[in-house]
């Protein structure tokens, strides 16, 4: 009898169109999704047409959303995105999802039901991994690999062995998604992961939201994992049920096997903030209010912690406070919806009244694009997903990874702190 | 196929903002991006003139971070022959052969010092150090993959080989033997 399957293995099983599939087999699957960026959509676009593509495969496979230089902060990056326009236009993709209509790819993906349970997605930007949120198997590509899927509808993998992720407990108040990926990265290191899957389970997962979800794998590429799977439960249902979609009816066997089990409890979780340059250096967020560690920004968005359920958790360490006086805060909705959302439920009074300032949905900052690059010296702590060296502007300046709720607290008092200390 | 090149050494975990700074990524012209390689860890790395016919050592999980194909075709286009490291991140190893550019894992400390002279063949996967006059040996790439990185790539590899033998190339990959336990594409 064949051994039983992890939920990576059953749906790259189904893609391949085989019943059982081994770490290490080689496949050929078919793509239910690629996607790509201003950044990466105009090499893929380029690569097609040298391999003498007319026609993509199946344009309603592909989307395509220019986030990360948008609105286009310069004369180039605006050329970037033409590029994409044009060959949205010619090759007939529809879903394309222009400046005022969308937002941040892997938060309107998902928000818009085009990333499903059960999907297999490659996308040439790491996080594209955030979908296994819904339990989709959704990894980061290159730019050749999706012109490949432009001209075949195909791509290659290998199957993963996989790191079983088992939680218990639940969130303590202000602890979130964000911080048990930080702990969970900081438990694997940035290679832990690499070449294998992330496969979340335990009684303590029916206690986070889809939101935090997605966020956690958002940074499973922050270990080097090529992707961060949770099984469709009843949060998913739910979630799907709201886009009119029925989850896929896919989940592990009982006997699968890993290569690897980490357990967390969550009910000893507390905040976490990844000091420079690495995501996996995060800790206790104690440590850190200790060392009295002075902030010139707070960001508060992107693809990791862009949702409506972290701008509310923004606002509610916000409300009735100032941002200090030597500190900028900037907030980002990941998403269009997202944007009117929290207009809706005043949150983006709040944010004003406390003297932030909000954005458009962007990439921007978390890649040091534009809307808020550091100069040399300067501090952020940001609930983005990288830290690199540079990352966020000068080579000199030094970023500090968190939640929304550590962020918007560590934004009112001028250094980062518990928003129980505020 | 044989690549030579004089040894850059560089540390683990080099990500792919530091190979290529996010704030070029308004080109994709590898030629433009090349000008900016490393050059938030190494300043005026990209303007060096023995860049051309060199080789990147490197350690642990070289390319980590983003999914940016930029990185590789940057390290390409200013002439850098061959990447040596101990492991490489899987998007960036995925990338670097799908564009045609040679990667050797090599787990073995071999003491590679700056500006050792080192030649590549990558088909008996044999890493020599002409300076250190050492030799070392790694799995070679089962010939399908040997031919795409010579055809400059995958899709050069598909446009040369049609449909047909894209399954046959399928086939071959599955039987990919090289340090299999540690690549996953």
């Amino acid at each position: 009898m064949n051994r039983g399957m992890t939920l990576s293995e059953k749906i790259l099983a189904v893609k391949a169109g085989r019943t059982h599939v081994e770490p290490d087999d080689f496949l050929l699957v078919e793509v239910d999704l690629a996607l790509a960026n201003d950044i990466t959509a105009p090499m893929a676009i380029e690569k097609f047409m040298e391999a003498g593509g007319t026609r993509v495969h199946d344009p309603d496979q592909i989307a395509l959303v220019p986030d990360h230089f948008v609105p286009n902060k310069d004369i180039k990056s605006a050329e970037q995105v033409q590029i994409l326009r044009k060959f949205v236009k010619s090759q007939g993709i529809r879903k394309f999802f222009e400046v005022g209509r969308a937002g941040i790819e892997h938060v309107m993906l998902p928000e818009e039901g085009i990333v499903k349970s059960g999907d297999l997605v490659v996308g040439a930007d790491s996080h594209t991994c955030t979908y296994g949120a819904l339990g989709a198997f959704a990894t980061g590509v290159g730019s050749t690999d999706i012109a490949g899927v432009f001209l075949t509808g195909k791509a290659w993998l290998r199957v993963p062995k996989s790191i079983s992720v088992r939680i218990t407990g639940s969130f303590l108040p202000y602890v979130s998604g964000k911080d048990l990926i930080l702990k969970l990265i900081s438990i694997l290191g940035t290679g832990g992961g690499n070449y294998k899957a992330l496969e979340f389970s335990g009684p303590g997962i029916e206690n986070i939201s889809m939101e935090g979800r997605m966020t956690i794998a958002n940074m499973a590429v922050e270990s080097g994992a090529k992707v961060g799977l949770f099984p469709v439960d009843e949060v998913t249902v739910a979630y799907e049920k709201d886009r009119n979609i029925e989850a896929a009816g896919i989940g592990p066997d009982r006997e699968a096997s890993f290569c690897r089990t980490v357990e967390l409890s969550l009910d000893e979780l507390k905040p976490q903030v990844a000091y420079p340059h690495s995501p996996a250096n995060g800790r206790d967020i104690d440590e850190a209010e200790k060392e009295r560690i002075a902030v010139h920004q707070a960001v508060i968005g992107s693809c990791t912690n862009g949702r409506i359920e972290d701008l509310r958790a923004a606002a509610d360490v916000l409300q009735g406070r100032k941002v200090h006086p030597e500190v900028r805060c900037l907030i980002i909705p990941g998403s269009q919806r997202v944007y009117a959302q929290a207009l809706k439920e005043g949150l983006l009074e709040t944010f004003i009244a406390s003297e932030c300032a909000v954005s458009t949905p962007t990439c921007g900052p978390c890649l040091g694009g534009h809307m808020g690059i550091l100069g040399e010296g300067e501090i952020a702590v940001s609930t983005t997903n990288r830290n690199f060296v540079g990352r966020m502007g000068h080579k000199g300046s030094k970023v500090f990874l968190a939640s929304p709720a550590v962020a918007a607290a560590s934004a009112v008092a001028g250094r980062i702190i518990h928003p129980e200390h505020v | 196929m044989k690549v030579n090149g004089k040894a850059m050494v560089f540390g683990d975990n080099v990500n792919t903002d530091e190979i290529i700074p996010a704030r070029y990524l308004n080109s994709s012209d590898p030629d433009e991006l090349a000008q900016h390689l490393m050059e938030d860890i190494c300043i005026g790395f990209g303007q060096r003139r023995n860049l051309k016919g060199s080789m990147i050592v490197a350690g642990e999980n070289f390319g980590c971070g983003s999914s940016r194909e930029h990185a590789p075709a940057a390290i390409q286009a200013a002439g850098i022959t061959c990447v040596i490291a101990k492991s490489f991140a899987r998007i960036f190893l995925r990338n670097s052969i799908n564009i045609g550019l040679p990667v050797v894992e090599l787990d073995e400390d071999f003491g590679f010092e700056e500006d050792d002279q080192i030649e590549v063949d990558l088909d008996t996967g044999r890493v020599t150090n002409l300076t250190q006059k050492k030799e070392c040996s790694f799995r070679p790439y089962p010939p399908d993959l040997q031919e795409i990185i010579t055809a400059g790539g995958w899709l050069e590899y598909v446009k040369e080989k049609k449909d047909t033998a894209i399954s046959e190339y399928f086939q071959e990959i599955a039987q990919f033997i090289y340090k299999s336990e540690n690549i996953r594409f």
